[in-house]
């Protein structure tokens, strides 16, 4: 295992196994065009941004963690700049990287780019929207509402439901039980 | 002479004298008088169950299945039977109609105190995505091994509501507690349940997943109260439909309503309900050990068919209709007044229970002694008028009594299906 020393400092985000291989787009589903998919999962934005499978990690209180798949169907590239919820005063956008032969949290310079007619997914272990502050719980099922802004485009409004999940852990104490 | 002694003891007695000497003479002479079918059957007549099911019509099983299992009859590859789907979205949930799978467990949970109709709709919008994605082959959200959903194999996952989860969010319960039957044994270990969910795929590794999943996300609202896991013949190991043998031996559950919209789904009362039907899951264990006991002659009076063809004792083929009034040629009944399928017998098939059952057979203990049994799914309308009867005939008088206990026992009610957008129960709740 890596470090959890490193993880439990600040906003870092601990990660559990899967946290050194992500895995593409699994924990949102891999068929973003999926007609199936619940209607609050997808909302479309100006700039032909969209969120499949949005989900925000259950928290009492804290810090937490969304994720999904960022879908552009337009033919340019998107840049999301910032991420705003009701549920936190202070989000920011998060990478994962290798420092030191740790995996480290840190925000991510520049924001998320979607590539033209392409996905970024988001999701434990890559990159995610980090959630600080959070003073009301995120119960199992719950209903987040979530606003992305990109750069020169219409913001995304989407809700993210709120799942339990044992990775991802925002505030991770040795002999901690969960 | 000795059979009108035996007569008296079986009319009077009933179960007590299964297996007794007296009843092997009267049912030897029943097995002769019945017709050119192949007089008394011997032990040694054992031919494969699955090349002996092309005689059968072979499709007493529910009707309505997708059909998606892959070619009929032929032995599908297995990439075929992996990837089939069965679908999620209808009228009625998946699951009932639905042609049974291979593999099943059934959990109930217990909502834990506190949890009421809020946390029930978060629950089960919850449940139903997740099967709406794994049904579909799709993991489900936040999935951690999405890899085994990739193989629905025929998953269903089918959603029933106790009468405490009625009760935790304020809502009229459809359910009446069974009456207590006289011979069962209940351990409240296999018993009640606030929430049922029934996982039923082709493949054991699909149930597994899904089954994992669930649980993950019911556990923040509930405690999971029992589990039971089933199976039955494998995808590949007989036609697909064709009626499954238990582990007594038993081809089990030929007589299915065939109407089921008449006999299965809910046609009136609460609109949340209607399209939806109940499920009364009872778990009755098999004394193998003493089942080993009774001879082929006995075994086949005691069901009143025949072991090898599923035939009812006057006739040649698993769906020939029993002829309860004839008589052998000492005056008895060829099917004994006492005989399982006599007992069983619904005669209007719209009242018809459909029975889905799966076998279970848990480790077996040192001395060699089998834990074994069925899992027995009965769908219905109404419990009170379709279930309830049949099972107090059962439990007045059925020769099987002597083998077979219930030893758990939960009445659900399954609500209807739902659209892309809704979730299980969002008319009910």
């Amino acid at each position: 295992m890596f470090s959890r020393h490193v993880l439990a400092f600040g906003c870092l985000l601990a990660l559990t196994a899967c946290g050194a291989q992500p895995t593409s787009t699994s924990a949102a589903g891999d068929a973003p065009a999926q007609t199936t998919a619940p209607a609050q999962v997808t909302a479309p934005a100006g700039a032909g941004l969209s969120i499949t499978d949005p989900w925000v990690k259950t928290t009492e209180k804290g810090m937490t963690a969304a994720f999904g798949v960022l879908v552009n169907d337009s033919d340019a590239a998107v840049t999301v700049v910032s991420a705003a919820s009701p549920l936190s005063p202070t989000i920011e956008l998060h990478e994962v990287v290798e420092s030191g032969g740790k995996m480290v949290m840190r925000a991510k310079e520049g924001g998320f780019v979607v590539p033209a007619h392409g996905t970024h997914p988001l999701e434990p272990g890559g990159d995610h929207i980090m959630l600080m502050g959070v003073t009301e719980q995120v119960k199992p099922g719950a209903r987040i509402p979530f606003t992305i802004t990109v750069k020169d485009g219409q913001p995304l409004e989407f809700t993210a439901v709120g799942k339990d999940f044992a990775g991802g852990k925002e505030d991770y104490q040795p002999g901690m039980d969960h | 002479m000795a059979a009108g002694i035996s007569r008296r003891g079986l009319l009077t007695g009933g179960a007590a004298v299964a297996g007794g000497a007296a009843m092997t003479v009267l049912a030897t002479a029943a097995a002769r008088d019945a017709g050119p079918a192949g007089g008394v059957a011997t032990a040694g007549q054992s031919v494969p169950a699955a090349s002996r099911t092309s005689g059968g019509s072979g499709t007493s099983g529910p009707s309505g299945g997708s059909g998606a299992s892959g070619p009929s009859g032929a032995s599908g590859a297995s990439d075929v039977s992996a990837s089939a789907v069965e679908p999620f979205h209808g009228p009625h949930q998946a699951g009932v109609a639905t042609t049974p799978q291979a593999h099943a467990v059934f959990v109930a949970f217990d909502l834990r105190p506190g949890t009421g109709k809020e946390a029930v709709v978060r629950l089960m919008r919850l449940l139903t995505d997740d099967a709406r994605r794994l049904t579909q082959g799709r993991p489900a959200l936040a999935d951690t091994e999405p890899e085994l959903a990739v193989a629905p194999a025929r998953l269903t996952v089918t959603f029933g509501f106790g009468p405490g989860l009625f009760a935790a969010a304020k809502t009229k319960s459809p359910l009446a507690p069974l009456p207590s039957f006289t011979t069962d044994k209940l351990d409240k270990r296999w018993s009640g349940g606030d929430l049922l969910v029934q996982i039923c795929a082709d493949d054991p590794i699909t149930v597994a997943h899904a089954l994992r999943m669930i649980v993950k996300d019911a556990r923040s609202f509930t405690r999971v109260r029992w589990s039971q896991r089933g199976f039955r013949r494998s995808a590949h190991a007989q036609a697909p439909g064709a009626t499954q043998r238990n582990l007594m031996g038993q081809l089990d559950g030929t007589v299915n309503p065939t109407d089921l919209d008449r006999a299965v789904w809910i046609t009136d009362g609460p609109e949340g309900l209607r399209g939806g039907t109940t499920l009364v899951l009872r778990r009755i264990r098999m004394n193998l050990e003493t089942w080993d006991a009774a001879d082929r002659v006995a075994r086949e009076f005691t069901i009143g068919r025949r072991l090898d063809t599923g035939a009812p004792l006057t006739g040649r083929a698993e769906h020939d209709e029993p002829d309860f009034a004839r008589l052998n040629r000492l005056g008895f009944p060829v099917i004994s007044e006492y005989a399982h399928i006599r007992r069983a017998r619904t005669e209007d098939p719209g009242l018809r229970i459909l029975r889905r059952p799966y076998n279970y057979d848990e480790g077996v203990t040192e001395a060699g002694t089998s834990d074994s049994g069925l899992i027995f799914a009965s769908y219905q309308a109404d419990i009170g008028r379709q279930f309830v009867p049949v099972q107090r005939r059962l439990s007045e008088g059925d020769l099987l009594n002597e083998w077979v206990t219930t030893i758990g026992s939960a009445v659900f009610a399954v609500p209807p299906g739902c659209g892309p957008d809704g979730w299980i129960g969002d008319r009910l709740l």
